[in-house]
């Protein structure tokens, strides 16, 4: 067999189940979108750009848009700049830091929701204990600040590591150079340290706002999207509109606008990766 | 100073939670309990074993499953004439990005069309959407990093490009594997939202889903709670306590050569 057709085969598995699980099912939620679609029902009628026009004068999918651009921007802006003395610490070395570390980002976040709800709670909990008065899950104000918070303790630990190796991988060469050149330790870190982590810090930026922005674990087990919709993001939104309600076709459009989001993101923090100086 | 603040932040919640696992549940409303208990341990019951064990058996099979199909493919890329390469692995990296919940509803119509909603199986498959691609780009780097003359070594000793996969560098590259093996184990146990959506019988639960939808029958049951928390995070802390190096190393790979 031909070195070519042997390679295409071996690497024709992947490409199917890629195919069936991820690039068919996208096709598919587009299509979904321009149907009138009530599983329960068994009904299916095609209704072209209705669902589009009513997504746009749908105040419930611009407040979840805002809620999940709010999100992720709090959250990244507070991982990337806890994470980075996280990093500091994690390159003067210790296993037992590094372990600790990742055991937030390993467990599962539903599990991490629960522990923070039971932190959060109103009558027991222990933020309660140590300073009572906040209804940190009860008030649309806090709701959405806790679900931050929550993903912070558990995603700090991803960027802190993606830090650690663009940390790791400046020369120290350069860095005692400016120390001989009489640079203060505050120097060589705004000099040499930060402008050398740059793209290491834009990495972090472009794989966090994607993940952020998808945001639904969390959410559900804190607050189902509450108090009064304060915390519903687009995935929520658009969970609960297929499986609670099991509106598909209206369902499939918000996912599909989700999607559609998270692509625009995507693209356009590429832009600024790929700008290098 | 900062060291301890840092190690307070991220293992103080962790703690907390160990700590009310083994409280009383009727001494929940006191400032620290009298004395601690396995109670809430004993409490949780047949129901959520059974979600540890299909959380185990979900986790498993996606990873058999990746490696299975993700290895060859993975090979081809880094050594073969593949054509269509680098389409491939920069769809892989695109499909990773996906938001999951814009392939629930179609995927939830094929499984049931499948016979396969409602089932663990029917979990696996949609797990491959972010375990495949995580497995095509560890084992891609990791295949690369091999000489280039090996894989010219093994053609003139008469391999075909299988052989030479199959019987030089799969059992070269088991470091790659077992990271690989590691972290789709880890984002497979975690995974909440097609659980969720796919599984509806509660015997079929994985931790995540079951975890999430715990619930009382008059007040929540915090203690119970915590127990189900530990138990589902005993296994990941093992895991990092034996592979913290491999796991971080995974986890960055190519994120600052690339």
């Amino acid at each position: 067999m031909k070195p070519a057709r042997q390679a295409a085969l071996m690497a024709a598995p992947a490409v199917a189940v890629l195919a069936a699980v991820a690039v068919l099912p996208v096709l598919g939620a587009v299509w979904l979108s321009l149907h009138r679609s009530i599983v329960v029902l068994h009904e299916q009628r095609f209704i072209g750009l209705s669902n589009f026009r009513f997504l746009l004068s749908d105040g419930r999918f611009w407040s979840a848009s805002g809620t999940t651009a709010y999100f992720t921007a709090v959250a990244v802006a507070a991982e990337l700049a806890l994470g980075l003395p996280v990093a500091l610490l994690l390159q003067r070395g210790g296993g037992l830091l590094r372990a600790a570390v990742l055991l937030p980002w390993a467990i599962p976040t539903a599990v991490s929701a629960r522990m923070w709800a039971w932190l959060f709670n109103a009558d027991y909990g222990l933020l309660h204990r140590l300073a009572p008065g906040i209804d940190w899950l009860g008030s649309p104000r806090t709701a959405l600040h806790a679900a931050i918070l929550v993903d912070v303790w558990k995603t700090t630990p991803f960027v802190a590591l993606i830090l650690l190796a663009g940390l790791q991988a400046i020369p120290q060469d350069v860095i005692k150079a400016a120390r001989v050149d009489g640079a203060g330790p505050t120097r060589v870190f705004a000099s040499i340290t930060l402008p050398l982590l740059k793209p290491a810090i834009l990495l972090a930026l472009l794989f966090r706002a994607l993940d952020a922005f998808r945001v639904f674990d969390a959410i559900y087990v804190l607050t189902e999207g509450g108090p009064a919709n304060a915390t519903e993001t687009l995935s929520i939104y658009a969970y609960k509109t297929l499986m609670r309600s099991g509106d598909f076709g209206y369902g499939s459009m918000l996912s599909v606008a989700t999607f559609a989001c998270v692509l625009l993101l995507g693209l356009g923090l590429l832009r600024v990766l790929g700008r290098r100086p | 100073m900062r060291r301890a603040a840092i190690l307070a932040f991220f293992l103080g919640p962790l703690a907390w939670q160990a700590l009310t696992s083994l409280w009383p549940e009727a001494e929940l409303t006191r400032p620290l309990p009298h004395a601690l208990t396995l109670a809430s341990y004993a409490g949780l019951g047949a129901t959520f074993a059974r979600a540890v064990l299909n959380s185990l058996l979900v986790a498993a099979g996606t990873t058999v499953l990746c490696l299975a199909a993700g290895a060859p493919a993975a090979f081809a890329i880094a050594r073969l004439e593949l054509r269509g390469r680098s389409l491939l692995l920069g769809g892989a990296l695109a499909i990773s990005m996906f938001p999951p919940i814009a392939t629930v509803s179609p995927l939830f119509l094929m499984l049931r069309a499948a016979g396969l909603r409602d089932s663990l199986p029917g979990l696996v498959l949609p797990y491959a959407t972010f375990a495949l691609p995580l497995t095509l780009w560890l084992l891609t780097s990791s295949f690369r990093e091999l000489p280039e003359e090996l894989y010219r070594a093994a053609r003139v000793d008469g391999c075909t490009p299988w052989q030479a996969f199959a019987r030089v560098f799969l059992p070269l590259s088991w470091p790659a594997l077992a990271t690989c093996a590691i972290l789709v184990f880890i984002f497979s146990w975690n995974e909440l939202l097609y659980a969720l959506s796919f599984i509806s019988t509660p015997s079929r639960r994985t931790i995540p889903v079951a975890i999430a939808l715990f619930a009382g029958e008059h007040v929540e049951p915090w203690g119970q709670i915590a127990a189900a928390s530990v138990v589902a995070t005993a296994p990941l802390a093992l895991l990092i306590l034996l592979f913290q190096r491999r796991i971080a190393a995974g986890l960055t790979a190519g994120a600052v050569k690339e």
